[in-house]
């Protein structure tokens, strides 16, 4: 079957514009946080920096400190809507051949259908109870903000299309799916979505503090 | 003009007058704000996923179920600035009004009970933070827009000044002097104050000279078991730093350079840091970095002092402490400190029938009155109602004969809760305890001249 022209713009050229603006975005927004810099501590250290900042990347994995009875409900769906989502980013067969295709040149074994329909309704059970405890909990209300939402709904509306396109039977939904996945990379650098970046950053920078301190929070 | 007068000022301007004027009453403490943010403030602010979990581990939401005393939502005011002025992209934000509004002095009104009143800054939510976000670094950092915008609590304000003025937030120099020579009495064993080229100096809290003084005595038997040579310094007595809690770089740096100066003054090797939990942070983590360069003497905690002192058989403690107790970590001394072992070392040394709280070292729950909540009077209701934590812990573990702990301030504050829940429960300082149970104490000296005349 030939690309429609409308297609072709969604996958070649709009492609092409997302990944360069998430590319660039990201990149940039690294730059500028890192480009800040950071004061040189002159106190005496009782031990590591670095390790303390490889320490605590680790340890904020899990909850520690005896917080997983208070933190199972954020920390189970947490972990059940992002490990899903990047099962599904990763080993959908659609998504394989258009890595293939358009960005890496090889591919891998992709899930088969009945793995991707477990999954898919895996990270979408996460993502609803987020989303759920997000309206519902006076504490996170109190913090929520408007990006907060927009960043949910965004990545439920990729998810979406993105079921609705898996039997490419049409290509308008194929379509709708790419421009979703573009709208939400455009999105990605200019919201908190960074934190699938920042989380390295943030938990290093604690733990090279406390690593000094020979102690790690 | 200061800021409060450009607010007060402000209602009878007419428009753009008025505008310009409360923006000039707003931006020292912008620019405060804006001075603090480095790559790691804005990497924790950039990572924060607004889950919330922060607030499982907060005393003062635990004890309210307040949503606005969940820890990150003390933030808001630091992350406002970050947004708006100092985020990449925020140029294009404020561009196309995608920025949150700037900052307003009403904003920091509503936020000084929150940053003030309502964080110890114990550090409990970094552990269960999924990102790690050191909150009570940042909300003290936070602190500096309220310092700039003049509204620090009065009482802590007051604080302050005395302590700017006489040397300590509670005492005087004199007092000082009267209660060394008061010890000197008491145990017969000199406090030396002044003593040049002394391989020890010892700077105390406030809280210890005017309520906890035996530990003055403590301390002097203590070297003297163990042949250290001490001394007090007249011009660097006191170890607080309530312009490190306040969040004043200029008080601040101010209170620890007299312990800076006096230690070079006298030549000393060490300075012992006492049990008082923020004095280490100020002085040991963060004391050469106010002073901006390295300190040309070491620091020591006392109870790293006191272990090392053990350890090395210089001083030899009694096992025959029967009670059983528990060990109230501070916060500042243990979670971010890194002193943990320490403690627990001398009380098993003592004998202790020593039981441990469910959540101790690092998870430890906060007294309630650190990070300056203490010297904030308004907040004495919630700081009581916040030792609610505490004692669930106490009470879980039962039949507990005395509460040990190795900071002054968390003592008082302790002493004043358990007072306040009607509880029966000896608050006990280790170095005094450690004092209790020295053996082989050489025979007390005649105390030699009066304090002060070393
Ligand atoms: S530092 Fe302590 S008091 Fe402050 S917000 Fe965190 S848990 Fe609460
Ligand atoms: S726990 Fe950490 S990431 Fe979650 S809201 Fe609190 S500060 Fe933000």
């Amino acid at each position: 079957m030939e690309t429609p022209f409308w297609l072709w713009l969604i996958e070649g050229p709009f492609w092409l514009i997302a990944a360069t603006i998430f590319v660039l975005g990201v990149g940039w927004r690294l730059v500028s946080l890192l480009a800040l810099g950071r004061r040189r501590d002159l106190s005496v250290p009782r031990g590591s920096a670095a390790g303390g900042a490889l320490r605590a990347i680790l340890l904020h994995f899990i909850p520690h400190g005896g917080f997983f009875s208070s933190t199972t409900f954020h920390v189970l769906t947490g972990y059940l809507f992002h490990l899903a989502l990047f099962a599904l980013l990763l080993f959908a067969a659609p998504h394989v051949t258009f890595l293939e295709k358009n960005v890496l040149g090889f591919a891998w074994p992709a899930m088969p259908r009945w793995a991707f329909i477990v999954t898919a309704e895996l990270a979408f059970a996460g993502l609803i109870l987020l989303w759920a405890r997000r309206i519902s909990d006076p504490v996170q209300r109190q913090i929520t903000d408007g990006g907060d939402h927009a960043q949910l709904w965004l990545t439920f509306a990729v998810m979406l299309t993105g079921c609705l396109a898996l039997e490419e039977a049409s290509l308008a939904l194929r379509g709708l799916h790419m421009v979703m996945v573009e709208l939400w990379l455009i999105y990605f650098p200019f919201s908190r979505l960074m934190h699938a970046f920042t989380w390295a950053l943030s938990r290093g920078a604690m733990g090279a503090t406390f690593g000094r301190r020979g102690v790690m929070p | 003009m200061s800021a409060t007068t450009a607010a007060a000022g402000a209602p009878a301007m007419g428009g753009a007058r008025a505008k310009e004027q409360a923006k000039g009453g707003i931006a020292p403490a912008i620019e405060a704000l804006k001075g603090k943010i480095d790559s790691t403030v804005a990497a924790q602010l950039e990572a924060c996923i607004h889950c919330g979990q922060c607030a499982e581990a907060c005393h003062f939401y635990l004890t309210s179920g307040d949503p606005r005393l969940t820890p990150r939502h003390k933030l808001v005011p630091l992350e406002t600035v970050y947004r708006r002025h100092m985020a990449p992209f925020s140029g294009l934000a404020r561009m196309f009004a995608l920025a949150p509004a700037d900052l307003t002095r009403a904003d920091l009104e509503a936020w000084a009970e929150l940053l003030y009143d309502s964080c110890t800054l114990c550090g409990r939510c970094t552990v269960v933070c999924p990102m790690g976000i050191d909150i009570a670094s940042l909300v003290r950092l936070s602190r500096a827009a309220l310092v700039a915008a003049d509204l620090v609590p009065e009482s802590m304000q007051a604080a302050a000044d005395r302590a700017v003025a006489q040397g300590s937030p509670l005492i005087t120099e004199e007092v000082m002097r009267r209660v060394c020579a008061a010890q000197e009495k008491e145990t017969g064993i000199r406090v030396p104050i002044d003593k040049q080229g002394a391989e020890y100096m010892v700077a105390l809290s406030a809280m210890e000279y005017l309520n906890f003084y035996e530990v003055i005595g403590a301390l002097a038997r203590i070297f003297k078991a163990a042949g250290i040579d001490w001394t007090i310094a007249s011009k660097g007595f006191e170890a607080t730093n309530i312009g490190y809690q306040m969040g004043s770089d200029a008080i601040a740096r101010t209170l620890v350079s007299r312990i800076v100066d006096a230690a070079h003054d006298l030549g000393v090797k060490y300075v012992v840091s006492p049990e008082c939990g923020h004095a280490y942070t100020a002085l040991n983590w963060e004391g050469p970095n106010m002073v901006g360069r390295p300190f040309d003497f070491e620091v020591v905690h006392i109870l790293e002092l006191l272990d090392r002192l053990v350890r090395e058989g210089r001083i030899r403690l009694a096992p025959d402490e029967t009670r059983r107790v528990t060990y109230h970590d501070p916060c500042q001394i243990s979670r971010r400190g890194g002193v943990i072992e320490e403690p627990r070392h001398l009380l098993r040394a003592l004998g202790a029938n020593f039981v441990e709280m469910k959540r101790h070292g690092v998870a430890n729950i906060c007294c309630g009155g650190g990070g300056g909540v203490s010297a904030v009077t308004r907040a004495e209701e919630r700081r009581i109602a916040a030792f609610a934590c505490k004692k669930a812990q106490i009470d879980e573990l039962g039949g507990i004969e005395g509460l040990v702990t190795a900071c002054a301030n968390c003592r008082n504050v302790l002493e004043e809760a358990i007072d306040a829940w009607d509880m029966e429960l000896p608050v006990l300082g280790l170095t005094e305890l450690v004092a209790e149970h020295l053996v082989d104490e050489a025979p007390a000296e005649e105390a030699g001249a009066p304090a002060g005349a070393a």
